[in-house]
């Protein structure tokens, strides 16, 4: 026989007036290769039908279930109940509207940030149907894929200090999807574009450097990086006309790694 | 109730509704996404391996053009093909691929001189050509003559998806994301767009549109092993089914993916196996080549699939608490490749199984995974029966698959569907006008919230149990080998389930967001979906694909060169099957597809048009 979990579950419910925040017990018998996947949709099924929560993929690609585990926003799809204690203590991610329970509101959130930071390609080419692609080194196209592997998931803004004060914040998922277009050729944005977009209090340099973002992000992604590198650039746009010439030819253009456009 | 007017509406917001919105939004017209999850959650975002296009850069790829993709997919279908959809799909599907590197997408790219590649678990050495530089590459995959498959290390559904959700959002699309379309409204004639369930209220609201698109994917879930996620459900095939007029084809026809992961039915891509990963048994020991000689890990998903479940029969699978399995091997691919180039399944495996794929094995078994039937379309994309009705992706059935997809086939059919659809849909609307009719809407409206009152009336079974009921009846009686016995049962137990769905009961009731009634809201569709695929399993009495019969051994193109079209009248406790011609003409004409062995019953071709392949009908 397994251990007997112990789950307390955030509850409530915004559209029903009976409902007040608060805590709910449920226990449940751990079997082998038991994620939280598995064991919400038990009590789901067995204990109470109004508990509410997504899941999508329930394998880690899609980024539906991020929730507070035990203090620490992941994904509970890939969460292995061995790998917690007795006692596990869920709660929805914070900074999303609440839905209902353990579901927020990541859809709207990230429309309105990707809309913000004009989260796509910028070119004035047209594609030409009968035209060989164009060629790209597979080196950076590693790169970009790299930085485009963000799932959206939340768990970075979640755990943003900078997030939970300031509600109109990008977080750090935004500063890499910028950091994939900036490195990315296809993309004709000058290093001006992104200083307008990105370059204040709600961009890059809203962040204080807690980098929870980086510790937490389920996809192991380079977020403390990207915030380097994009903060750098953005800093040298801003004060690039103000630079003595022969710095300025030294840094080249970008960020001054000499790498990035 | 609230409504919505736009001249598109696309339920469903994966990579095949997605790209119909981006050609009909470039074209000017206003187009509205319905989505159960936030779009870039979509079930497209976990297709790993890869898109198949003729596009030759790579060496292993050399010399490939759209012909041969094309004969590739017409012997994985194993003939049950639309051969002109075929053509259509690989004579496009370059064209899509270069489109997508256009928008954005990160393919991986030729890099030039030598390389370690590896076939059926041996290296090999081959030099990529330094004018192919940089242009896209392309991996190995199951059932094809080269290797033909455009990738993003493992995340092509992903990066592919992204790039055009960032593509919709640039173009202005309006997205309603948590919304579940549950009725058409139609007049029997025309399609008006849909009455959908609000996931964040629970309120029902209108959406009117010129043309509907139904691109929901897959119904995986009326299976209880499947790599589908939790919302492939068929909420599309059910909302066509039940108008009554539309109807579905070739149901019958399920894939089973040779790598589901025990126990949890994730997918572990193909590309393993394309890379040179092999499956071994309890002994440790390479079977594949005994069954396969020639293509071994690398046939057809369904001779696989079939192979190792004929091999576990046998007393060669890996016995577990979850039951029997098998093991996949990549440990030869070494640490590097692994870790990038096949990463998601290392996450796959340490994270879900904690079995790190560098040193271990994998549990796999067959696992359903595909859905080849779906709404029966035209070439155009038109849905049969309602004007105004489109479908795409795998919710729809075009039909390039027949009753095997190959691996890569699908995904790529998404965006290349996707864009052939999308431009015959602009030129249904150029001009168009129609009428929307109250009543029609009014009638849908009801019917939905008909059932709802029902539901909170109900004293039966609740959704879960049904549920359940319905996905061990398809595991034991509907799998990957059928015979006339056991389908007939499944057949009488799903129908008794159908009718014990009219007494469904609601556990809970409450106001706002309710899981529970989104799925007991759509349990008594998945029931009629799974009668169609048993009962259209049970009439079809040859082998074709993934369509094993172990009384019917014998692949029938004299009396089954056909394909199955299920319709549901009102208050029928099963569906009425009607059959058409799998293909308009020949290019290929029906042969040995050259791997699954199996005896073959030949058709009479004296009156068959056969063309060639750069030939107009």
């Amino acid at each position: 026989m397994g251990r007997i979990l112990t789950f307390e579950i955030f509850r409530y419910n915004p559209l029903d007036p009976r409902s007040m925040p608060h805590m709910q017990t449920f226990t449940l018998e751990e079997q082998r290769s038991m994620t939280l996947f598995v064991a919400l949709n038990q009590i789901r099924e067995h204990q109470d039908a109004t508990l509410q929560f997504d899941f999508c993929c329930r394998a880690g690609i899609c980024g539906s279930c991020g929730m507070v585990i035990n203090g620490r926003p992941g994904l509970a799809c890939h969460t292995q109940t061995s790998d917690l204690p007795e006692r596990i203590t869920l709660h929805p991610l914070p900074v999303f509207k609440l839905l209902g329970d353990l579901s927020v509101d990541t859809g709207t959130w990230f429309r309105n940030v990707g809309k913000k930071i004009e989260s796509w390609l910028h070119t004035n080419k047209t594609f030409d149907p009968n035209a060989q692609e164009e060629r790209m080194d597979n080196e950076l196209a590693t790169q970009i894929f790299e930085l485009d592997r963000c799932i959206e998931c939340g768990c970075c803004v979640a755990a943003c200090g900078t997030a939970l004060m300031r509600k109109d914040f990008i977080g750090a998922t935004s500063i890499n999807r910028m950091a994939r277009f900036y490195i990315d050729p296809r993309d004709q944005r000058t290093p001006k574009d992104f200083y307008d977009l990105i370059g204040d209090d709600n961009g890059v340099f809203g962040c204080m450097g807690l980098l929870a973002c980086d510790d937490i992000c389920p996809k192991q992604i380079p977020l403390q990086d990207q915030l380097g590198i994009m903060r750098r650039m953005v800093s040298i746009e801003s004060v690039r006309g103000w630079l003595p010439e022969g710095i300025r030819k030294r840094l080249g253009g970008g960020c001054g790694c000499g790498r990035h456009k | 109730m609230r409504i919505y007017q736009s001249d598109v509406l696309c339920m469903g917001a994966g990579l095949a509704g997605e790209r119909v919105a981006v050609e009909a939004a470039q074209a000017g017209f206003s187009v509205i996404c319905l989505s159960v999850v936030p779009p870039k959650r979509s079930h497209s975002s976990a297709a790993m391996g890869g898109m198949q296009a003729a596009l030759g850069n790579s060496i292993m790829g050399d010399g490939d053009c759209p012909e041969i993709h094309f004969n590739d997919t017409v012997k994985g279908s194993d003939w049950g093909c639309d051969q002109e959809v075929a053509r259509i799909f690989a004579n496009t599907a370059p064209i899509a691929m270069r489109e997508m590197a256009f928008l954005g997408v990160p393919w991986s790219r030729v890099v030039p001189g030598e390389h370690t590649y590896y076939k059926g678990g041996k290296p090999f050495q081959a030099t990529e050509k330094a004018e192919n530089e940089g242009l896209i590459h392309s991996r190995a995959f199951g059932g094809t003559a080269k290797w033909r498959t455009c990738y993003t290390s493992d995340g092509t559904g992903h990066a592919v998806l992204f790039t055009l959700d960032n593509r919709l959002l640039q173009l202005g699309v309006t997205m309603h994301d948590r919304t579940q379309a549950e009725a058409l409204i139609h007049d029997g004639q025309t399609c008006m767009g849909c009455i959908a369930r609000d996931l964040r209220t629970g309120e029902l609201v209108a959406y009117l549109a010129k043309a509907t698109l139904i691109a929901t994917g897959g119904y995986g879930r009326i299976y209880r092993a499947t790599t589908n996620a939790v919302i492939c459900d068929g909420g599309g095939q059910i909302t066509a089914l039940n108008t009554g007029v539309v109807p579905l084809g070739n149901m019958e026809a399920v894939q089973f993916h040779p790598t589901g992961t025990v126990p949890t039915d994730i997918l572990v891509t193909e590309g393993c196996r394309g890379d040179g990963g092999t499956l071994l048994d309890v002994n440790e020991y390479r079977f594949m080549p005994d069954y396969e000689p020639e293509k071994a890990e690398l046939a057809s998903r369904d001779v696989v699939s079939r192979r190792m479940t004929e091999h576990m029969r046998k007393g060669f699978g890996v016995p577990s608490p979850y039951g029997e399995h098998l093991w996949l091997d990549i440990r030869h691919l070494g640490e590097k490749h692994i870790k990038t180039n096949l990463r998601e399944v290392y996450d796959i495996s340490t994270h879900f199984l904690g079995v790190d794929p560098v040193h271990q094995l994998i549990p796999v078994r067959p696992t359903q995974h595909y859905s080849m039937g779906g709404v029966r379309i035209n070439k155009d994309g038109h849905a049969y029966g309602l004007k105004g009705l489109f479908a795409a992706g795998e919710a729809a059935c075009w039909d390039m698959h027949g009753f095997n997809r190959l691996g890569g086939n699908s995904l790529a059919e998404t965006v290349v569907s996707g864009r052939v659809i999308g431009q015959k849909l602009v030129e249904f609307l150029q001009g168009y006008e129609t009428t929307f009719s109250t009543q029609a809407t009014n009638e849908a409206a009801l019917q939905v919230q008909d059932r709802i009152t029902q539901l909170k009336r109900g004293s039966g079974d609740n959704c879960y149990v049904l549920r359940n009921a319905m996905q061990d009846i398809m595991m034991e009686h509907v799998g990957i080998f059928r015979n006339g016995k056991d389908l007939e049962a499944g057949v009488a137990k799903l129908q008794e389930l159908l009718e014990r769905c009219k007494n469904m009961r609601l556990e809970g009731n409450q106001p706002g967001p309710n899981a529970e009634m989104s799925m007991a809201l759509r349990v008594p569709g998945m029931i009629k979906l799974a009668l169609c695929t048993a009962y259209g399993a049970l009439m079809r009495t040859e082998s074709r694909g993934a369509h094993a019969r172990e009384d019917y051994p014998e692949r029938n193109d004299k009396d089954w060169l056909v394909r199955t079209l299920a319709y549901w009248k009102e208050g029928a406790d099963l569906p009425t099957l009607e059959y058409e011609r799998a293909t308009p003409w020949f290019i290929l004409p029906p042969g040995d597809r050259g791997y699954g062995g199996g005896k073959i019953i030949q058709g009479d071709m004296t009156n068959e048009k056969v063309i060639g392949y750069d030939q107009q009908a």
